[in-house]
C-alpha cells in the first residue's frame, strides 16, 4: 500500500488529501487512484500513458527524474504527484 | 436573439452580447485557463470549450445550459500504441485548433482539429471521439510539418452546407485535403497553392503548403479563400485550383481571413508585416478588404490604432456574423474591436482582455 498525494492543482479531478492503494511502483499505484478517478488519468498521462512532461514525481522525499513509472515502491511509501515549475 | 461575441483567450472564455449599439460582458468561464477553441450552437444552449493546459494536456468541456455549468468530457485521444509508453514519437494531442459541427442535420455531431495535425469526429455530441483513419493514414502526411509550432496542426474544418460529407480541412504545414464520403477517403486539394519557404522545384508542392486559414463562403460554397504564410490564395471552381492574389496593398502575409457569408467576392484580411518579425506594417492595425474577388483591396483602418501598435491577430481572431456586416477582431494584446458595418469603422470593445485565440459570433 502506498500512500499517494496529488498537487492542489488538480483539486477539481484528483482526491482530496491522500489515497490510500496497492502497487509495487509508480505506474500500478496510478493505474490504481485512475480506477476511482477516471478524468484524473488524462491530466497526468497523455494518450500513450507516458507521464506528462511538466509532471514532477517524489517518492519518500526523492525528486525520481528517470524512468519515474518503474519506480519501486515500498508498501508504506509516500507518492507525491506535483506539478513542475516548467512550462505551462 | 440578440447576437453573442465569444472569446477564447490565454485566462478564459468571455461572453459578450450586443444590445442596441452596445456590447456588454455578461459571463466568464474557466477564469485563467488558456481555451484554446469554442463552439456554439445557433441557440446558444450547448457549448464546447478547449483547454489547453500547459502541464495537464489539452481537456475538452460542454455545457448544455447556455454556459452556466460545464462537464468536463474525455478529449480526444490519439489510440494507444503497442509499446506507445515508451515510444516518444508516438503521438498525443497537444492542443485542439479548430472545432465545427459536422452535420446540421445531424445535431451531436462534431469535428475536431488538433495539433498534431489530425481530425477526430463525435457522433454523440461530444462524449466519445474517434480519430479519423483516413486522413491519418493518408500516404502524403508524411510529408507535412511543422509550422508556427513544431507540431503540424490541422485548424480549418470547411464543412460543405450542400453535403456535409464533403469536408476540406487545412493544415500547417500540409496543404488541403478534401473528402466527399464523410472522412472515408481523402484527396490532396492543393492544386496552386505557392509555398516562398521552400526550394524552387518544391514550392508548387501541394503537400506542403503553409495554410494559415482557409474558409468557404456559405452562399457560394464552391468558392473558398486561404490567407497563407506567404499571400492568398482564392478558388473558386470547388479546389481543383488556387490562384494566387497578388494585391493586397499593405501586406500578403498575416493569418485570419473571413469571408462574406453571402457575397463569395468579399473577404477580410488583418495583414501583418511578414514573417520573421509579425507586427502591424509601421504599426498601424488595418483590416484589408476586398469586394471583386482579390482585383482590389479596400484598407480598412478608422477607429483602429494607427501608431505604436504591436497587436497581432491569430487566425481564429477575425470573424463576420451571417449578416455579413457585424465583425469582430481579437488580437495578441488583449484588445478587441467589432464593426457594423462590413469593416468601413470599427469600436473598441476592450484593450485589456488577455491574448485573444479564437472568436466566434452567435
Amino acid at each position: 500500500m502506498a500512500n499517494v498525494f496529488f498537487t492542489a492543482h488538480l483539486k477539481s479531478v484528483a482526491p482530496d488529501g491522500a489515497i490510500v492503494v496497492d502497487g509495487h511502483n509508480v505506474a500500478e499505484a496510478l493505474r490504481h487512484v485512475f480506477g476511482r478517478y477516471p478524468m484524473l488519468r488524462g491530466y497526468v498521462l497523455d494518450d500513450q500513458d507516458r507521464l506528462r512532461l511538466h509532471i514532477a514525481v517524489f517518492v519518500d522525499g526523492e525528486h525520481v527524474r528517470k524512468n519515474m513509472l518503474d519506480h519501486p515502491l515500498r508498501p508504506d511509501s509516500e507518492l507525491y504527484i506535483m506539478q513542475a515549475l516548467s512550462g505551462g | 436573439m440578440a447576437e453573442r461575441l465569444y472569446i477564447a483567450s490565454r485566462k478564459g472564455l468571455m461572453t459578450y452580447e450586443q444590445t442596441g449599439n452596445v456590447w456588454r460582458h455578461v459571463a466568464t468561464a474557466f477564469l485563467g485557463s488558456p481555451v484554446s477553441m469554442v463552439l456554439v450552437s445557433p441557440d446558444h444552449r450547448t457549448l464546447f470549450a478547449a483547454l489547453n493546459f500547459g502541464h495537464f494536456g489539452t481537456k475538452l468541456h460542454r455545457s448544455t445550459d447556455g454556459g452556466t455549468t460545464w462537464t468536463e468530457l474525455q478529449a480526444p485521444q490519439f489510440p494507444k500504441q503497442d509499446g506507445g509508453e515508451k515510444d516518444e514519437k508516438a503521438p498525443a494531442v497537444n492542443a485542439i485548433w479548430a472545432m465545427e459541427w459536422a452535420d446540421p442535420a445531424k445535431p451531436g455531431t462534431l469535428w475536431i482539429g488538433t495539433a498534431p495535425a489530425a481530425l477526430f469526429h463525435s457522433a454523440d455530441n461530444g462524449d466519445t471521439w474517434t480519430l479519423n483513419e483516413g486522413l491519418w493514414n493518408l500516404p502524403t502526411r508524411k510529408k507535412w510539418f511543422g509550422g508556427g509550432t513544431v507540431d503540424t496542426a490541422l485548424h480549418s474544418i470547411c464543412v460543405d452546407p450542400r453535403d456535409a460529407k464533403r469536408v476540406a480541412v487545412a493544415v500547417s504545414c500540409g496543404g488541403v485535403t478534401l473528402t466527399e464520403d464523410g472522412g472515408k477517403t481523402w484527396t490532396v486539394a492543393g492544386q496552386g497553392l505557392r509555398a516562398e519557404f521552400m526550394p524552387p522545384d518544391k514550392q508548387f508542392d501541394p503537400d506542403i503548403q503553409d495554410a494559415h486559414l482557409m474558409v468557404q463562403c456559405p452562399a457560394d460554397p464552391k468558392v473558398y479563400w486561404i490567407q497563407h504564410h506567404n499571400g492568398i490564395f482564392r478558388s473558386t471552381d470547388d479546389l481543383k485550383s488556387w490562384h494566387e492574389i497578388t494585391t493586397a496593398p499593405v501586406s500578403k502575409f498575416g493569418f485570419a481571413v473571413a469571408v462574406h457569408p453571402q457575397d463569395p467576392s468579399t473577404a477580410w484580411f488583418a495583414p501583418a508585416q511578414k514573417d520573421e518579425h509579425r507586427y502591424p506594417v509601421d504599426g498601424k492595425i488595418v483590416v484589408q478588404r476586398t469586394r471583386d474577388g482579390g482585383e482590389t483591396f479596400d484598407v480598412l483602418r478608422a477607429g483602429l490604432p494607427q501608431e505604436n501598435a504591436f497587436d497581432l491577430i491569430y487566425r481564429h481572431g477575425l470573424v463576420v456574423d451571417r449578416t455579413g456586416q457585424r465583425l469582430a477582431m481579437g488580437s495578441t494584446t488583449g484588445a478587441v474591436w467589432t464593426s457594423d458595418n462590413g469593416g468601413e469603422a470599427w469600436s473598441l470593445l476592450s484593450a485589456h482582455l488577455p491574448p485573444v485565440y479564437a472568436l466566434r459570433f452567435v
